[in-house]
């Protein structure tokens, strides 16, 4: 049994059926890429996966257990957070604020939180420095640091990231990957949607290509990765980001 | 200098009401039309409850307390039924319908007080309150001013804390932001939208109950004019924001104060509504507002 388990899952936006009956697993202790263009449906199987839309059939399980029709609130208390895409912090809020909600579920134990708060300062020490400032005037790159630390106070079995690399510079975006393999390591498994295939199926164990709603391709990441249909749908045009000199130009 | 201090009384209820006008629009984006007529409601329930001690020989202070406490509950669950029953359904359905539902709950609620307590003008006893007033630059001050601008304050700085200091007061400017990230952080966005109009009602009712010991005479329809004077209060702060709806109540309740003074008490509405334009053209986020106004 996997840990996070998705079978057939179909979900629709009105008329518009976005997830034509997607399948896909996670086990523990692995980072899965879900790769596809834009409009593919990445974003709606994260959404739909987190509870923020309602699936029309299919199902998710969560370490065996149903979470398909829970509610938003109830599946992260269950074990799996979604760093949204476009990182969606609360810009009106301070950094600790920020933090302090990602553990809303343990607003009763403020020596929990604190030390999950630690915990995530020792991630991201460039948190701990703004700490008291708001979110909103963090750079894109803080500011995606403070969105996967803010999911990371509920210490989640699954980490569902949409597009963590979207606007940084190169430099940054290595950054990002190097602590999501971090957080792999401290026992999250990660399933990550990327438009970066390339960057992201070096870091996952596995990748799954979604097109138009369907699954059409998964594999080993290796294997993905040198998948001539992949290298011309997803990697044939695009630089190779590693190589770029970059410097953090997104401030 | 007279004017100013009976300013600023009312003016302590304009703030109750603007704030729950202005955190319910923070929240959800809904002007709460009913949200006046909550005042109205708590109005009465402190007049059945007072009616219903004065035969008693209870002391006063403690008749006083539990007629307030009694208002402020029995609106606070007031407003958490017309949220469930009226509102939540609609939250996803366009700005349009829920603001309808909300003139419609308005209507019910002042049709419903016609049923309950007739068209007249009811009064509150006036042999309740101390009547000792003392000299202040001038101008005479009653010690039930001083009470009721003090609970008033009170209750704006519990409110401040409880938004600035408590986890659901943050969730609650979380959710402001982004309700869809509220919610992935484990926010259950309804429950803390029903935790928000049980403040807004508590707080009309204390101003409701206030203003019915203060002028003594309340009505069904007083509701209505409360509502349009603390949405304007609560649109010269700037709409959305907690501290915007305390100053602009109270900057509304002098300024009604001085007009009534020294224009013509005709006028006073006439002069509040022309700073609500004004406020409008010149600067519609208001004193503090950071977000435009939305049209709707």
């Amino acid at each position: 049994m996997a840990l996070l388990e998705i079978s057939d899952l179909h979900t629709f936006y009105g008329s518009i059926e976005a997830l034509r009956g997607i399948s896909l697993e996670v086990e523990e202790g692995e980072i899965v890429a879900l790769l596809g263009s834009n409009g593919a449906g990445k974003t709606t199987t994260l959404r739909t996966i987190s509870g923020l839309e309602r699936a029309r059939s299919g199902s998710v399980k969560l370490a065996g257990e149903e979470i398909t029709r829970r509610r938003a609130h109830d599946i992260v208390s269950l074990g799996l957070s979604h760093v949204p895409e476009g990182r969606r912090i609360f810009a009106n809020l301070t950094i600790e604020e920020n933090l302090g909600l990602g553990a809303y579920l343990y607003r009763r134990h403020p020596a929990l939180i604190k030390e999950r708060r630690q915990t995530v300062y020792e991630i991201f020490p460039r948190l701990l420095e703004r700490k008291d400032q708001l979110a909103g005037t963090l750079s894109g790159g803080e500011q995606q640091m403070l969105a996967i630390g803010r999911a990371m106070m509920v210490q989640p079995k699954v980490l569902a990231l949409d597009e963590p690399s979207m606007g940084l510079a190169p430099i940054l975006v290595r950054q990002i990957f190097r602590i999501i393999e971090e957080i792999r390591q401290r026992g999250t498994a990660i399933l990550l949607v990327e438009q970066n295939a390339l960057q992201a199926l070096r870091l996952a164990d596995r990748g799954y290509v979604i097109e138009t709603g369907r699954i059409v391709l998964h594999d080993d990441a290796k294997a993905l990765a040198q998948d001539p249909r992949v290298r011309a749908a997803y990697l044939g045009g695009e630089p190779e980001v590693d190589t770029a000199q970059g410097t953090d130009t997104t401030n | 200098m007279q004017y100013l201090i009976n300013g600023l009384t009312i003016g302590s209820f304009y703030a109750l009401v603007a704030l729950g006008y202005t955190m319910i629009y923070g929240i959800i984006r809904l002007i709460n039309f009913a949200h006046g007529d909550l005042f109205m409601v708590g109005a009465f329930m402190g007049w059945t409850v007072l009616g219903v001690f004065s035969a008693t020989h209870a002391p006063v202070a403690v008749v006083l307390m539990i007629s307030l406490l009694v208002a402020m509950a029995v609106v606070g669950l007031l407003a958490v039924g017309m949220d469930r029953i009226a509102y939540q359904p609609l939250l996803r359905a366009s700005r349009l319908s829920i603001l309808i539902t909300a003139l419609g709950v308005s209507l019910a609620l002042e049709n419903g007080a016609l049923i309950l307590f007739g068209a007249g003008f009811d009064t509150y006893p006036t042999n309740l309150l101390p009547t000792t007033t003392f000299l202040l630059g001038g101008a005479t001050v009653s010690w039930v001013q001083v009470g009721m601008f003090t609970l008033s304050l009170l209750l704006m700085l519990l409110l401040y804390l409880f938004v600035q200091h408590t986890a659901v007061g943050t969730a609650m400017r979380a959710l402001s932001f982004d309700q869809d990230a509220a919610r992935l952080m484990g926010v259950n966005v309804e429950g803390v939208i029903m935790i928000t109009f049980l403040l807004g009602g508590v707080l009309a009712a204390a101003s409701g109950v206030m203003m019915g010991l203060y002028y003594t005479q309340i009505n069904f329809l007083m509701g209505f004019l409360m509502g349009l004077r603390a949405f304007t209060a609560a649109v010269l702060g700037g709409i959305g924001n907690i501290p915007g709806a305390m100053v602009g109540g109270l900057l509304i309740g002098v300024l009604q104060s001085f007009a009534a003074g020294y224009i013509s008490s005709q006028w006073q509405d006439v002069i509040v509504f022309a700073v609500l334009i004004l406020v409008l053209v010149v600067k519609p986020t208001g004193i503090f507002g950071e977000r435009v106004v939305e049209r709707m």
